[in-house]
């Protein structure tokens, strides 16, 4: 029998094979042509030019290998319209146009896509552990995020609570996780939201403090292996779609828009 | 089978009744174990009970749950009140991330001062007839279904009819304007595993009052 009656035996299957065990994006870039006819276009996302509540969905989405667009909320004006136009269930952003909805609810719309992405765990007991360590993450984000909208006089202390959160409950628990295992991942010795939540919440600890993983050897390997993934990367280079820390100005700008 | 849950919490409701009203109607017989002092607060964190220092905490399948939301979600796909497939699940999880904003109001009212309570009620009154009922009220008036999601029972409506009860204990009057809402209160409220749950001797716990607010202070170090 010739190789190409063969079918599915040889190096096809080998192929195959080989191809499985790559990171869900990578595997994408390669086979993903089929899906993204099957897909109604790219997600859109409509929130301000900045990172809040918006940036993880652009973290996940972009490790995933996902192209997106963006609509960005530039004045109060635009806000009434998406609100006007019965965009919005319960008339706020992030909403992400997706698969024929209008997503709102940042944890709806993150767990969406985490799904559809295989970037879930296998079963209901990986997804369990992956939302438990998804929301100790989203604890110490928020915490962070918040800061810049808190009076000046509470920002220190908010500052120094961030601090010691994050070295004393957050980031020993994971660095145990990874201790404890041995593993490259959080969950399931596989890339998934875990993984990708984290690097978030350690790039945005350090820029709250630089040195803040000096006591998390596991962490500081963890940090440079999954910054070396190649979706996550290139999202981490300049030109991406991923926004920087917000400043005074745009912080101003926000606070006009949603009336804080 | 595996044993019960097993709720650690204090003697009230705060994070934990979610998860109480969410295992009974799956009809889930589960055990609570109160936080009744400091000391017993400090056993758990020194036994490495709780992942993040903090309650609620569930054991449930071999594993120390905590974070409310991971619980809910792991026991609404268990019970089989997650929808059937992903684009189900993401309705629910928008619906119920909606109500757990209103249920937040609600959560803290305790806390606050006097003054700051009445604030906080006209507030909630208003999400609560705004922006968040009138949603739920056109979802059921769109579909026509008994049910928010998918035509049968899911850990969306549970967490919907928790919420209109919890709020018209601050706001009998909240559902006046919204008639499917309130045949749904009725209907779901009959289903025999919540109508059980709703009755006296349930593990439901009642409104929190200050005494319990001083009281959790006390336990979590709280000024």
């Amino acid at each position: 029998m010739s190789a190409s009656e063969r079918g599915w035996g040889g190096r096809r299957r080998q192929a195959l094979i080989s191809v499985l065990s790559w990171p869900p994006a990578q595997r994408k870039e390669r086979t993903g042509n089929r899906n993204a006819e099957i897909m109604a276009g790219k997600p859109k996302l409509h929130y301000t030019n900045g990172r809040g509540k918006m940036e993880s969905i652009r973290w996940l989405l972009a490790a995933a290998g996902v192209e997106f667009e963006e609509e960005f909320i530039e004045t109060k004006e635009d806000l009434e319209k998406l609100r006007n136009d019965g965009s919005l269930l319960f008339q706020q952003v992030p909403m992400v146009e997706i698969d024929g909805m209008k997503m709102v609810q940042t944890r709806a719309i993150l767990s969406y896509i985490a799904a559809k992405h295989n970037l879930y765990g296998k079963d209901l007991k990986e997804r369990a552990w992956i939302d438990m360590y998804v929301e100790g993450t989203t604890d110490l984000m928020g915490m962070i995020m918040y800061l810049p909208f808190q009076p000046a006089e509470a920002k220190e202390k908010n500052l120094a609570l961030i601090i010691e959160r994050a070295t004393a409950r957050y980031f020993p628990a994971y660095e145990k996780v990874l201790k404890d295992h041995g593993h490259d991942y959080l969950v399931g010795n596989k890339l998934s939201w875990a993984d990708i939540h984290l690097l978030e919440a350690i790039l945005m600890a350090e820029e709250c403090k630089p040195d803040i993983l000096s006591a998390f050897p596991l962490l500081q390997a963890f940090k440079g292996r999954i910054s070396n993934i190649p979706t996550i990367k290139k999202f981490l280079q300049p030109g991406s779609q991923r926004k920087p820390p917000a400043d005074e100005k745009f912080i101003a700008h926000v606070k006009k828009i949603f009336n804080m | 089978m595996s044993e019960k849950p097993k709720l650690h919490y204090f003697n009230g409701r705060g994070r934990m009744e979610s998860i109480r009203w969410l295992l009974a109607p799956a009809g889930v017989e589960f055990e609570e174990e109160f936080l009744e002092s400091r000391e017993w607060y400090e056993m758990l964190l020194q036994d490495g009970a709780l992942l993040f220092q903090q309650v609620p905490m569930v054991e449930i399948d071999g594993m120390k749950m905590v974070q409310t939301r991971a619980i809910l979600s792991y026991i609404a796909g268990k019970y089989n009140l997650y929808g059937k497939d992903l684009k189900e699940r993401a309705w629910i999880d928008m619906y119920v991330e909606g109500v757990r904003d209103l249920m937040d109001l609600i959560r803290v009212h305790h806390k606050l001062s006097p003054q700051e309570q009445q604030k906080n009620l006209a507030l909630i009154g208003e999400k609560a007839a705004t922006r968040y009922f009138p949603v739920y009220e056109k979802i059921l008036k769109d579909h026509k279904d008994d049910f928010l999601v998918g035509n049968q029972l899911t850990w969306a409506d549970v967490q919907l009819i928790e919420a209109i009860l919890t709020v018209e204990e601050k706001v009998p009057t909240i559902l006046s304007e919204f008639l499917l809402l309130q045949a749904f209160k009725a209907r779901v409220s009959s289903i025999a595993t919540i109508k059980k749950f709703l009755q006296p001797g349930s593990q439901r716990k009642p409104p929190t009052d200050e005494k319990a607010v001083a009281f959790t202070n006390r336990i979590f170090n709280r000024r």
